[in-house]
């Protein structure tokens, strides 16, 4: 398989009773690029995203992914085991632990980091306090890049949206990933604050070597910071290429807008003609 | 109002964060270590209780504070540990071994219970847990030979490499060094990553997985610690009481021992221990004040049973943060006197929590 493949999807299906969200999906997933899925609300964007952190198992099909030792089949790993392959996540309604300051939220991000025990927890040996400062220093950095400064010792549960979003994006960074998924990382942000995350995103690929796979809505962030775009309506592939060969795609154009032949039977003239 | 200038890391690791944390912890170690001198027996006898209601309730704070998993049972735990300590000193094991033991056993037992709650959750584990207290208590009802059934089962005094703890003062300082010890273990292990784990999986069990915390793995764990402490807590109870019978660890039990952390403040460890006084506290409150009520009230039956649900209501609704959130506010009060607001510890509501994926 090529080398510069770090997650590859192939024929992916998930059923759930009647309806097939997701329908034959394939596409590769490049080192060091920013890959984004677009397409309506129902599409099964979010579900692609649940089958890559295995909390929903493909009906047919596997995605592999290149694990530090080597291509492994992620289909075949717990769900707990994906955090440790470098794979982190954000949620499109935020997931944050709410009645933990961000500190401890981005500390909990440490966690397939640990490397104290039980016992040596309990009695809060040397090991475990060095341990704890190293974390700390670990989720300093990533403060330091998202300018959390001020929010270290709040409360979630007292944060506002736009900030929220910030601490979901910074305690995906805390896992150190290879691959992170960003599910909507716009949503519900107003223009400034996403013009701050697609610098952010430009960012961490650029500088911290992160490939990026996520899924917007935003078209002007898409552009601004995909490399690759996949197209997705009704849980079929429509299109991916470039974001400017996508957003021309006729298939893209009549997944959003309908077709021609929709819009037509819309019209005064027929209207007249039929009457 | 004090501001903490924070230079090194370190700061936020210290258990004691600034001087009036020495200070006051200071105080009330000096006053625990003198209490036998300076309280009379029978209010040292309380003391006692409170302490090892405190032990119980850091376990479940632990279970249902910091993990979110509710058990309706652990009074079921209490009642292994204890009759495990019982048997075992009666039978001339000596105490820290009997101890060791009666925390291992609840922790193995509490190990097996914790397994349905891998699969369910809320309402639905608190039946599970609420079934099992119930089995437990049957167990020690009729196995007779072993537990006395409900005759009931002496206990020893407890004897210290050949020192026999059997005034109220010497227990006293037994629990005190036990009380103390398990404070430390559970502190310590809320500000590493197992503490945070279970906060994590309270707070949202979806993220926590992606976080690569393995679910089963620390629920499994959360309820086997929070057994060994009922366990162990269980263990003083029985050399405290002196005799055990099954209706000592029933349902009722059970119910006082979730009262217990809720009305103390869920997700804290200050909340196991003024929870721990308020259930030792009100009932002494309770029969003070039935002097002063009528006749048909005072003496009527199932009172204390109508005031701890009246009191349970009040702060569900008043105050879900129990008494450990009033004495925030109160503190925070004083400290920004006269700048406080009403509003402060108002907490603005989410409505758009993503359904729990299952």
């Amino acid at each position: 398989m090529n080398q510069d493949v770090l997650l590859s999807a192939r024929n992916l299906s998930v059923r759930f009773g009647g309806v097939l969200a997701v329908n034959n999906v394939s596409f590769d997933v490049k080192r060091g690029e920013v890959f984004t899925l677009i397409g309506p609300n129902g599409a099964g964007k979010t579900t692609v995203f649940n089958l890559i952190s295995r909390i929903y198992t493909p009906t047919t099909g596997t995605i592999d992914y290149a694990g530090p030792g080597g291509m492994l089949r992620l289909t075949d790993q717990a769900p707990h085991q994906i955090a440790k392959l470098g794979i982190a996540r954000t949620f499109q309604n935020i997931e944050l632990f709410e009645h933990a300051t961000v500190l401890q939220n981005l500390l909990i991000g440490r966690h397939t980091h640990r490397r104290t025990g039980l016992w040596s927890e309990i009695f809060f040996t040397r090991q475990t306090r060095a341990a704890e400062i190293e974390a700390r220093e670990k989720v300093e950095q990533v403060i330091e890049l998202l300018d959390l400064q001020h929010h270290r010792e709040s409360m979630v549960a007292g944060l506002p949206y736009g900030v929220r979003k910030v601490v979901e994006l910074a305690r995906a960074l805390c896992t150190e990933p290879k691959l992170l998924l960003l599910d909507e990382p716009s949503s519900g942000l107003n223009v400034e604050e996403t013009e701050d995350m697609a610098f952010w995103i430009t960012d961490i690929k650029e500088e911290l070597g992160i490939t990026v796979l996520m899924v917007e809505h935003d078209m002007s962030l898409v552009s601004k910071v995909s490399d690759r775009v996949l197209a997705m309506s009704m849980g079929t592939e429509l299109a991916s290429g470039t974001p400017a060969q996508v957003q021309s795609d006729p298939g893209v154009i009549e997944a959003y807008l309908g077709s021609m032949d929709d819009v037509s039977s819309l019209r005064r003239e027929n209207h007249k003609v039929s009457a | 109002m004090r501001f903490l200038f924070k230079t090194d890391y370190n700061q936020d690791i210290r258990l004691a964060k600034h001087g009036g944390h020495t200070f006051w912890y200071s105080l009330l170690g000096l006053f625990l270590v003198v209490a036998p001198w300076a309280l009379p027996e029978y209010w040292l006898a309380q003391l006692t209780f409170v302490l090892i209601y405190a032990v119980v309730g850091l376990g479940l704070m632990l279970l249902a504070g910091f993990t979110g998993l509710f058990s309706l049972g652990h009074a079921a735990f209490l009642g292994v540990g204890a009759y495990t300590q019982a048997i075992m000193v009666n039978a001339g094991i000596p105490f820290p071994l009997a101890l060791a033991c009666a925390g291992l056993l609840s922790a193995a037992v509490g190990m097996v219970v914790g397994l349905p709650a891998l699969r369910v959750k809320g309402i639905y584990l608190g039946m599970a847990t609420l079934a099992f207290g119930f089995i437990v208590e049957e167990v020690i009802a009729r196995w007779e030979h072993v537990t006395g059934g409900n005759a009931g089962l002496m206990v020893q005094y407890p004897t210290l490499f050949g020192w026999a703890l059997d005034s109220t003062d010497e227990f006293y300082f037994l629990c005190l060094v036990v009380t103390v010890l398990a404070t430390l273990g559970i502190v310590n292990l809320m500000r590493s990553s197992t503490g945070r784990a279970f906060v994590a999986i309270r707070d949202s069990e979806i993220s926590a997985q992606s976080m690569g915390i393995q679910l089963a793995r620390y629920k499994t764990l959360s309820f086997a610690l929070s057994a060994a402490l009922a366990g162990i807590g269980g263990a003083l109870y029985a050399h405290k009481i002196q005799f055990l019978s099954p209706e000592q660890f029933s349902i009722i039990q059970s119910i006082d021992l979730l009262l217990m952390v809720v009305i103390g403040g869920l997700g804290s460890i200050h909340g196991a221990f003024l929870g721990a006084i308020f259930l030792i506290v009100m009932p002494q409150l309770i029969s003070l004040g039935k002097d002063f009520l009528p006749e048909a009230i005072g003496q009527a039956a199932g009172l204390q049973g109508a005031v701890y649900g009246i009191v349970l209501i009040a702060f569900v609704l008043f105050e879900p943060m129990g008494l450990y959130g009033r004495w925030l506010k109160v503190r925070t009060w004083f400290q920004l006197f006269p700048f406080y607001r009403k509003g402060l510890f108002k907490r603005q509501k989410t409505f758009q929590k993503s359904d729990r994926l299952k």
